[in-house]
């Protein structure tokens, strides 16, 4: 019975002190002061907003990116007791009393701050040395530019957290598949990688790109696997099947939780319920939901209706029409859309034009044909009789005359399918009293029971996802704008904070130092594998198989880590910032320590040599230090500096510092 | 890896030559098979349709080589098999260096007894390859010829591509629908199926594949239409195919380096490149394949011990010439051609630089010759350096109420107007007449304080705290004062881009920026369009953001001061690359990314801007053939001609992506696993593999880029892609069916089953294009969603609209 007494309980602890220290250093250098700014900094005005919204549970659309990083950020209001209330409108804005600046903060901060452990970790599991790690852990814990932008109100360093944690998860899984696959650590790591993927796109778009490329890591190694023949079928299978669910289901699913999510937590109407359907926004508590609730569905001769394009664009608008006529005079065609005829509500004016006033109604979405017109739900078409011309929403807006109101007109031509061709009723109302003013009332109170209109999660998942990918952002030129070829050599810079009174500033500005010799460490690792590699085609090999393997995954993992979060920024055409930059420069700050060791283990060939260039390192790493030291009022904008200190660290004539004139 | 693998294979099958599974033919026939080269499986010789044709060509291919002591370059492009044979230690000078290579196949060779057929069989077999690609010519000539003048007006793009060609020929706007040019078009069109029968010819060495394609490019409706007028298309997919035919040639030829036959494919690929990128700059595309297939040729070569590196440098050094230096050279030439031909003054002036106009014969700025200095008084022309921006314009209307301040409009315009006058006066001296011969010549300096006075209306070019009418974070630019006294909002710094302060402002060279003097902001053009009360023309503004973008950079262009000395423009001309380069990038500027003769002459009024009556469509609705592109006519009663694929043939197409991906996966993983596959088997995955890779990753390079462009996109832009995922069905299907027979080939009629399938496949798209050629040939009546027509059974989808 008390047998497990009969030994005493041992606790063998081992404790990385390295790791224990860096966590320690990357907590302090991103919690220190975090309160401060209590002041709006730069994008916070814009997180803010959707914070806000979710404390008040109200609905938004941010085509910015999916929610999982919104909701993060609205966790930290939550837990510090945030109620929502602050108008958003004004970088510099004090904050008021009522929020919570610190708590809203920490999220960013401590993922900021885990990075660094985590970038000691990736590197030893890539096989490299504890010196190694530990430079690259540095190196992300001095960074200015990481360390400014994990102290805000940011997505960013989230984004970073969940990158690294992708990569680490997957490279620990890797490893662990060499001695003991299918164990809880190897499952842990595999469905661990899947959901940091997941978090990852969860919070951007960009985070697509790590995830492809674990992905595509993952597939060359399941390949391996496929041609290890000394596994059995099903045991191949197993491990494919494996990996598919944790990597391709899994990050699927728990996407669709965040969404889930979302929708849960955001059940009030708001202000962008209008690009959203008909019968989304009747989901939705307030708004469209009261106005229809309880009108009957089906539509019946007689109903008064309004009816709502369902293309939403280039506004949200319903048919109408008022008690002006069209101006000129003029053919059938309509006034700006010259090859579609007009539509008009028909007056006998004396002009000697017979009434064609007779449309043919096609439901779209039905499911059978015996389908009936219900309100909200069905989309119709309506077809002209006489012309068969198909009622349209031409978009372009009226002179003066309509009122700027848009052009409907029957379009001749065109017969597909298109959005701009459909209808839906909004609201119904239906009575069947002769009498006008009975009928009137009739109209005005609701007469049938509500049936439920509920959409289900994943049509209501689809519609906000597609809203989300095509609501069109206004055209943002901002001052701080920069192109992608402006960051790999810090070009240029972000002024994020200006202190009211005095000079304190906060900027995004990296450390020049790291920023040159990381994209001088890619260049070579390009160089040296381009060379490796043609050398083993002619069967000369530089390196040991195993050094080989090792030197060409990181280079998988943190050149192109660095490639796929850099370069398609350039297909893009949003506005960039430099902070975009970000993820792509962490990966790169990883394969600096990795070319370094490689450098001094196999290119230096005497011990005087590897002496030296340990030497040349260490001064390297001085500077980068000292620069970052120099740097650092501008990053933690605690103290002002005199225009002259400014004016010397305007490095570049590029960089916009901002000098107070007094 | 693929062909590292294959290299194995080849070793074992010859090694494993004895334990020849289904040894259903004669011994030394299978044991011929070794012959082969790894990559070119041969067919198996149980076969009905290709153990008849391809088996002996091979000896005729040899045969040929031994009577004539080399191969004629052209003379067997037409017939696989004549290029086929690896002449391993035969090649002279070559044979040494190629010796050690294949040590399997140099002993099967060693051991394989040649056997010739007998002279008048194989004769009479090379006939009938002859006979048959004759044949498959002329029914593609047939079909594209017919009925080739209907219908006698112009169809859609036709208005674009009519003009330019009607421009090259003499420079009028002359223009007669078909003859010659629609000739030529049908003419490359129905070239498109021999090359694309032949390519397949040479990817799997099997008659009924290329048939198959050429059946699926014959009798597809959308091919033929798109055939059948003039359009660029035609002759795009020539080139491209054209260079895919001679890449695969080239291929072929790969165990016989430097010899005259791959000299001749190798440049023929080069100048097929710069034929369709010459036409297209969708020819990117194929210039990227050809690209990745040269990389991975040299790598495996590379890899290839036996070659030394001085052999390694003459390969690199032929491919950069054949197809790097020769294309270039080519594309340049044409440009050379092109502005040769084209020096006269047109409609497309606006466009491009002062200095590109310079040359232009007719334009002022031609032969013309004005003073090089700028100075106070001189009535100027202000251009903006961002390609197609135009001219700093301005006219007697104001902005409309609310919109800005309700001053005069300042705009930018494409075209030359006694508007884009403006004359450049001192900032407070407005007194006393620049131009009185009294006074002395003062220039404008870099850094100078000026007002520009508009000459028409003697208002000055003003800005202030106002939002631009459409850029709302700009400020708006106006004219504002009366005979040219304002206030201080009309002061502007003048800048010259590189220069130091002080210096003189040259006319055409000089790169300025006006700076507002009261507002710090910059002069620019916003690029966007202003709605009807602006004209249509161009928004300027003044633009807080101090960046060096070139839409906030102008140059002088005209300059008029009596009081100075005129100088000649010609040292101004531009150097012809200067020209290649800005022609290129007004191409790339202007939103329509087409032939370069198409945006030099198109006007704002009918350039390729989504017509307003047709959706564009996107990507997605290409392969499915979601909808058509209506060519011609819309009302019942007009002869209406529709570019719709065969639905039979496009889907059929998209069945077979599918397909192909998952029986080149099963081979794939095959291999990987470690399976031993049958040689017959083995041969088919290695066509697959290698050939259907090919043909696959064409189709995508032609089709994926799509998706990640951002300009206005029509149906007809799918169709070289359609020609590569066409040439894959035909691979496919056919391999297929071999492997049909093969595995059921205890059971007698197995056979058959080849034959039987590649018939139902020739018969059933045949059948489907009589059914559909209307759309192509053309169609009156009753539209066919009207019962009545005879078309309406046919509508298949919704949005067919024919």
């Amino acid at each position: 019975m008390l047998g497990f007494l009969q030994h005493p309980v041992m606790v063998t602890a081992e404790v990385n002190l390295n790791m224990v220290a860096l966590t320690a250093m990357g907590l302090l250098s991103r919690l220190w002061q975090l309160a401060y700014p209590r002041a709006v900094v730069f994008d916070e005005v814009y997180y803010g907003q959707y914070i806000s919204f979710y404390m008040k549970r109200i609905f938004f659309l941010d085509g910015s990116g999916p929610p999982f990083g919104h909701m993060l950020l609205a966790l930290g209001g939550y837990l510090g007791g945030f109620d929502g209330n602050f108008l958003w409108n004004r970088i510099g804005a004090e904050y008021s009393s009522n929020v919570p600046v610190w708590s809203l903060r920490l999220l960013p901060a401590l993922s900021g701050a885990l990075s660094v452990p985590m970038a000691y970790e990736i590197v030893r599991e890539l096989g490299f040395s504890h010196c190694a790690a530990t430079g690259a852990a540095l190196l992300v814990l001095i960074e200015n530019a990481l360390i400014t932008q994990s102290r805000l109100m940011l997505l960013e360093s989230v984004l970073i957290f969940f990158n690294l944690l992708a990569v680490l998860s997957y490279l620990k899984f890797s490893n662990s598949q060499k001695h003991r696959p299918f164990s809880p650590r190897w499952w842990f790591w595999l469905v661990l990688t899947g959901v940091a993927c997941s978090c990852a796109v969860g919070i951007k778009y960009v985070g697509v790109f790590t995830y492809l490329l674990v992905l595509g890591v993952a597939a060359v190694h399941a390949w391996h696997v496929i041609g290890d023949q000394t596994l059995s079928n099903v045991r191949v299978l197993c491990h494919l099947l494996a990996r598919a669910a944790a990597l391709v289901v899994l990050p699927i699913l728990v996407y669709l939780l965040f969404f889930y999510i979302h929708l849960l937590l955001l059940y009030r109407s708001g202000p962008h319920d209008q690009i959203m359907s008909s019968a989304f926004q009747a989901s939705l508590e307030g708004g469209l939901a009261r106005v229809t609730q309880g009108q009957p569905l089906e539509v019946a001769f007689g109903s008064q209706v309004t009816l709502k394009n369902v293309f939403g664009q280039p506004v949200p608008c319903w048919l109408h029409s008022h008690q002006s006529t069209y101006p000129m005079m003029h053919d059938v065609a309509a006034p700006l859309s010259p090859h579609a005829q007009e539509v008009s509500c028909y007056v006998d004016y004396n002009i000697s034009m017979p009434p064609q006033n007779l449309w043919r109604l096609d439901i779209v979405n039905r499911e059978s044909d015996t389908d009936v017109w219900k309100t909200i739900l069905s989309e119709v078409r309506f077809v002209h009789v006489n012309t068969s011309a198909i009622l349209k929403l031409s978009g372009v807006p009226l002179p003066d005359w309509g009122f700027r109101q848009l052009e409907v007109v029957g379009e001749k031509l065109f017969r597909g399918y298109h959005e701009s061709t459909v209808w839906n009723v909004e609201e119904h109302r239906y009575g069947r009293s002769q009498e006008q003013k009975e009928r009137e009332l009739e109209l005005h109170s609701p007469t049938q029971v509500d049936i439920s209109r509920n959409l289900s999660f994943m049509a209501r998942f689809s519609e906000l996802q597609w809203r989300m990918l095509t609501v069109r952002s206004d055209d943002s030129e901002h001052k701080y704008s920069s192109t992608p070829l402006d960051w790999v050599m810090l070009d240029t810079n972000i002024a994020y904070w200006l202190h009211p009174r005095t000079s304190a500033q906060i900027h995004l500005l990296g450390n020049v130092v790291i920023w040159a010799s990381a994209s001088l460490a890619t260049l070579a690792y390009a160089l040296l594998f381009v060379w490796y590699l043609l050398r083993r085609r002619r069967r000369v090999c530089d390196l040991p198989e195993d050094r080989w393997l090792r030197w060409v995954l990181a280079g998988a993992l943190c050149a192109g880590g660095w490639a796929v979060n850099y370069l398609p920024f350039f297909l893009m055409e949003k506005t960039l910032f430099l902070y975009h930059y970000l993820p792509a420069l962490t990966f790169q700050i990883l394969l600096l320590p990795v070319v370094l060791e490689h450098v001094s283990d196999h290119l230096c060939r005497s011990q005087l040599q590897r002496s030296l260039f340990t030497a040349l390192v260490v001064a390297w790493f001085t500077s980068a230090c000292h620069v970052s030291n120099m740097l650092r009022p501008l990053t933690y904008g605690d103290r002002p500096l005199s225009p002259s200190e400014l004016k010397a660290l305007r490095w570049k004539d590029s960089w916009d510092i901002l000098i107070r004139r007094y | 890896m693929l062909c590292a693998t294959s290299r194995l294979l080849a070793a074992r099958a010859a090694s494993a030559l004895p334990a020849h599974p289904r040894g259903r033919g004669p011994a030394p026939r299978s044991r011929r098979r070794e012959l082969h080269f790894p990559g070119h499986p041969e067919l198996p010789p149980g076969d009905l349709l290709a153990g008849r044709f391809a088996g002996p060509s091979v000896s005729t291919g040899r045969r040929a080589i031994l009577r004539r002591g080399r191969m004629p370059p052209a003379a067997g492009g037409g017939l696989a098999g004549s290029e086929l044979r690896p002449r391993r230690g035969r090649c002279g000078s070559q044979a040494a260096r190629a010796a050690g290579r294949d040590v399997a196949t140099e002993t099967a060779t060693a051991r394989s007894p040649k056997r010739p057929a007998p002279l008048s069989s194989r004769r009479f077999e090379a006939a009938g390859r002859w006979a048959l690609l004759a044949l498959v010519t002329l029914t593609s000539f047939a079909t594209r010829f017919h009925r080739l003048d209907q219908p006698p007006h112009i169809c859609w793009d036709e208005t674009h591509f009519g003009k330019m060609g009607s421009y090259y020929i003499n420079r009028t706007f002359f223009f007669d629908v078909h003859p010659p040019l629609g000739k030529f078009c049908a003419f490359l069109g129905s070239m498109l199926i021999p090359l694309a029968y032949l390519t397949v010819l040479e990817l799997s060495r099997s008659l009924p594949a290329a048939l198959l394609t050429a059946a699926l490019l014959t009798f597809d409706t959308g091919c033929l239409t798109l055939s059948q007028y003039i359009l660029l298309d035609p002759i795009l997919m020539f080139f491209i195919m054209a260079a895919m035919l001679s890449m695969v040639k080239y291929n072929s030829c790969a165990n016989r380096p430097f010899s005259a036959p791959w000299w001749f494919w190798l440049s023929l690929t080069g100048v097929n490149l710069a034929g369709a990128l010459g036409v297209k700059f969708v020819g990117l595309f194929i210039i990227l394949q050809v690209g990745w297939n040269t990389l991975s040729d040299l790598w495996h070569l590379f890899g290839d011990l036996s070659l030394s590196m001085v052999t390694l440098g003459k390969h690199l050094t032929a491919r950069i010439l054949c197809l790097i230096v020769l294309p270039l050279a080519l594309y340049i030439a044409t440009y050379a051609v092109h502005f040769m031909v084209l020096n006269k003054s047109g409609p497309g002036d606006g466009f491009f630089s002062s200095a590109f106009q310079a040359r232009l014969s007719g334009n002022n700025l031609h032969n013309a010759s004005i003073p090089e200095h700028l100075a106070y008084g001189s009535m100027i022309t202000v251009k903006n350096l961002r390609m197609a921006i135009g001219y700093l314009h301005s006219h007697r209307h104001f902005y409309p109420e609310g919109v800005g301040a309700r001053q005069q409009q300042v705009t930018t315009y494409l075209h030359k107007d006694y508007n884009n006058l403006w004359i450049i006066k001192k900032h407070n001296s407005n007194s006393a007449d620049p131009l009185d011969p009294s006074h002395p010549v003062e220039f404008v300096r870099h850094g100078d304080i000026i007002r520009l006075e508009h000459k028409e209306t003697s208002r000055n070019l003003h800005s202030h705290y106002h939002e631009a009418p459409l850029t709302r974070k700009h400020y708006q630019v106006t004219g504002y004062g009366i005979n040219g006294s304002g206030d201080s909002n009309d002061f502007w710094r003048i800048e010259v881009i590189n220069r130091k302060f002080g210096n003189r402002i040259k006319v055409l060279r000089s790169r300025i920026r006006l700076i507002h003097l009261v507002t710090g902001c910059v002069l620019g053009s916003s690029g966007k369009v202003l709605p009807k009360w602006g004209w249509e023309q161009l928004e300027v503004t003044c633009t807080p953001y101090l960046k060096e973008t070139l839409s906030s950079i102008w140059n002088v262009e005209d300059h008029i001061n009596p009081k100075l000395p005129n100088i000649s423009l010609e040292v101004l001309q531009p150097s012809f690359p200067e020209i290649m380069l800005e022609s290129h990038l007004v191409m790339i500027r202007s939103s329509v990314w087409t032939s370069f003769f198409l945006t030099t002459f198109l006007q704002g009024n009918n350039g390729l801007k989504p017509k307003d009556n047709e959706f564009t469509s996107k990507p997605w609705h290409w392969p499915i053939n979601f909808q058509g592109l209506r060519f011609s006519g819309v009302n019942d009663t007009d002869f209406r001609v529709y570019l719709l694929g065969n639905p039979v043939i496009w889907w059929l197409n998209l069945l077979s992506i599918a397909l192909y991906i998952l029986s080149a996966s099963i081979f794939a993983v095959a291999v990987q696993r470690g399976a031993h596959l049958p040689v017959k088997v083995e041969g088919l995955s290695q066509v697959l593999l290698r050939g259907g890779g090919q043909l696959l990753f064409g189709w995508m390079m032609h089709y994926f880029p799509f998706f990640l462009m951002g300009r206005v996109l029509y149906f007809h832009h799918y169709f070289p892609a359609m020609l590569f995922s066409s040439m894959l069905t035909g691979l496919l299907w056919d391999t297929l069916l071999r492997l049909c027979a093969w595995s059921l080939a205890s059971y007698p009629l197995a056979r058959c089953v080849h034959v039987l399938g590649i018939l139902t496949l020739l018969l059933g798209t045949a059948y489907s294009f009589y059914l559909f050629h209307p759309l192509a040939y053309g169609m009156v009546g009753p539209l066919a969603q009207d019962p009545q027509s005879p078309m309406a059974g046919l509508r298949w989808l919704e949005s067919w609209d024919f």
